[in-house]
């Protein structure tokens, strides 16, 4: 600090706290919610303090789910969520990994070609070609399954420009020395590239696996049987369409369940997560 | 850049490059080309006969008061998304970069509502502003202001820009403050000697020294209002009351799910593309971040 304002240090604080509140504030009725019964809930005001139905709520919202919306319990949506997350973070990882050695270590035709096919994938969020993509997987049966929900979305030009960028900083003479001692392509990739690079793995983990898991767009259109739904996507099926029938104390419990792996996972990797936030969008 | 070792010619960087490639290929090239090929197509409304129509659809939806309509929709929410979201971000951001003791305890809180997926904050919000149950919209009835975005298409309009700001507020909070902490303190206490009040050396010093990253979170933020905002909508409007929150994307969707348009579902794709290229090449060439090859 350049000179020494108390007043303006103390508004400082009284802002950022006020920050914080309104951000917070949503989750915190929501949370105040999932632990309220019906009845407080269609009589508002909401009283702000949390009612005593926590462990009834998220029981109920874990095993049953809601029945007249779609049926699938909680925790098997979790359990969805979980896969999609881990296997697109995991796929987009290993896919782009190989993908930036094979362009950074080796010369040979086409390499600029593969390079600029990669490229493009950046300028084609699923978004924009939802209906065509959608025949697809369709017409390759991937529909409710598991591999339609992730591999469209595993290709990555973003991780796997990241990787480029940190395999140029490598030395040439690790790669020298490695050729010197005899070492094969693979066994360099393995033993020297991936321990370097261990931590732009987590941080790029951290950030893709929350991308995973925030998918909406894309399971709403592939999953049609309740069974394979995600977090994400059931919840908004499990408000009613009038809203009169809506269970609001089991779909904010959803709500809470749908929020906490994500920011459980930004808030304990906040060092991570801040590095892969900056570098992908290097 | 280039590496100047490398190994010798193999067949294996093909093997190595060809997950990428085939999942490419499947799913984004051909896709992308199906919809530039769909996008020339009129089908008829039984999925009997297509019909090659050239540019039709193209000009059909140029001429279509309704799309151009969303258009605007679109730039006015992004518009506002961006504006609010930046702002606070702003605000807070050179509070915390004043703050030497607990700043690192107000980043922790400031940024986990960039994990919350967008259709949850939808869901939340939806929650609050309830026309029926919603604690703020009780409160604002009780102080005489009718809250009913189900009806009322402006107040929708509205609660979708709070849901989508408050979710990037976190993500710009955190650029704004690393913008911050770069900018070095010899010339705020430079500016400081010469008399210049904290809000002065603000605008003449740090705000102008901030523009390449303000810069950078303009374009960021526009991209995320137009296509990661589809689970906001779909959650709290469905693009209504009357088509008033309908965005570009969530015309897509519903257009070629819904309404079962796929020629005109795949030309509106097309013009999709054709702004997010637009929008890629222009955080590469003015944001001195570009790709080397």
């Amino acid at each position: 600090m350049v000179e020494n304002r108390g007043l303006l240090t103390l508004l400082s604080h009284a802002i950022l706290l006020l920050g914080i509140a309104v951000l917070a504030f949503p989750i915190y009725v929501t949370f105040v919610a999932s632990t309220s019964e019906m009845r407080d809930i269609i009589q508002p005001p909401l009283p702000l303090v949390p009612g005593p139905y926590l462990i009834d709520n998220y029981t109920e919202a874990l095993t049953r789910g809601v029945a007249q919306a779609s049926g699938a319990p909680v925790a098997l949506m979790l359990w969805n969520s979980l896969v999609m997350a881990m296997a697109i973070a995991i796929g987009k990882i290993v896919i782009s990994l190989l993908s930036a050695f094979a362009i950074v270590y080796f010369r040979f035709p086409l390499r600029a070609l593969c390079f600029w096919t990669i490229f493009i994938t950046l300028m084609l969020p699923v978004e924009v070609r939802i209906v065509p993509t959608f025949e697809v997987v369709a017409q390759l049966g991937m529909l409710n399954s598991y591999a339609g929900l992730t591999i469209p979305l595993i290709a990555s030009a973003t991780a796997t420009f990241l990787f480029r960028q940190f395999f140029m900083t490598i030395p040439d003479e690790l790669l020298e020395a490695a050729r010197i001692d005899g070492a094969g392509a693979l066994r360099f990739f393995w033993d020297i590239v991936l321990p370097l690079s261990r931590t732009n793995i987590a941080a790029l983990f951290v950030i893709l696996f929350i991308y995973g898991w925030n998918q909406y767009l894309w399971p709403l259109l592939i999953t049609t049987d309740a069974s394979m739904n995600t977090i994400v996507m059931g919840i908004n099926q499990m408000i009613a369409p009038g809203e009169d029938q809506t269970n609001w104390p089991v779909v904010m419990a959803t709500a809470i369940l749908a929020m906490v792996p994500p920011v459980f996972v930004v808030v304990a990797m906040q060092r991570l997560f801040v590095k892969g936030l900056v570098e992908t969008e290097k | 850049m280039e590496k100047r070792v490398f190994f010798r010619p193999s067949p294996l960087p093909y093997l190595l490059v060809l997950p990428q490639l085939v999942i490419t290929a499947v799913f984004f090239l051909w896709p992308a080309s199906q919809a530039l090929y769909q996008s020339l197509l009129i089908e008829d409304p039984f999925g009997m006969r297509t019909e090659f129509v050239w540019l039709e659809n193209f000009a059909y939806l140029f001429s279509d008061r309704l799309y151009l309509q969303t258009f605007w929709t679109t730039a006015y929410f992004s518009a506002a998304v961006t504006a609010l979201s930046l702002g606070v971000a702003l605000l807070l951001a050179v509070l915390a970069d004043r703050i030497v003791k607990g700043a690192t305890g107000y980043k922790t809180l400031l940024i986990w509502p960039y994990a919350v997926a967008p259709a949850i904050a939808g869901v939340l919000w939806l929650f609050l502003f309830n026309p029926s149950i919603g604690l703020v919209a009780y409160y604002l009835k009780i102080m005489g202001y009718n809250w009913n975005h189900v009806l009322n298409g402006n107040q929708a309009m509205f609660l979708v820009v709070i849901a989508a700001a408050w979710k990037q507020v976190s993500y710009n909070f955190l650029f704004f403050l690393a913008g911050l902490q770069a900018i070095p303190r010899s010339l705020i206490e430079a500016a400081a000697i010469d008399g210049a009040g904290p809000v002065r050396r603000f605008w003449t010093v740090v705000f102008p020294l901030l523009s390449p990253t303000t810069f950078f979170l303009i374009v960021v933020n526009i991209v995320y209002a137009f296509f990661e905002t589809f689970g906001i909508i779909h959650t709290i409007t469905k693009g209504g009351p009357g088509k008033s929150t309908e965005i570009l994307v969530y015309k897509v969707y519903a257009d070629g799910f819904v309404g079962q348009d796929l020629g005109g579902s795949a030309a509106q794709s097309v013009i999709l593309m054709a702004i997010v290229i637009s929008l890629t090449v222009i955080q590469f060439r003015f944001i001195e971040r570009k790709v080397h090859y």
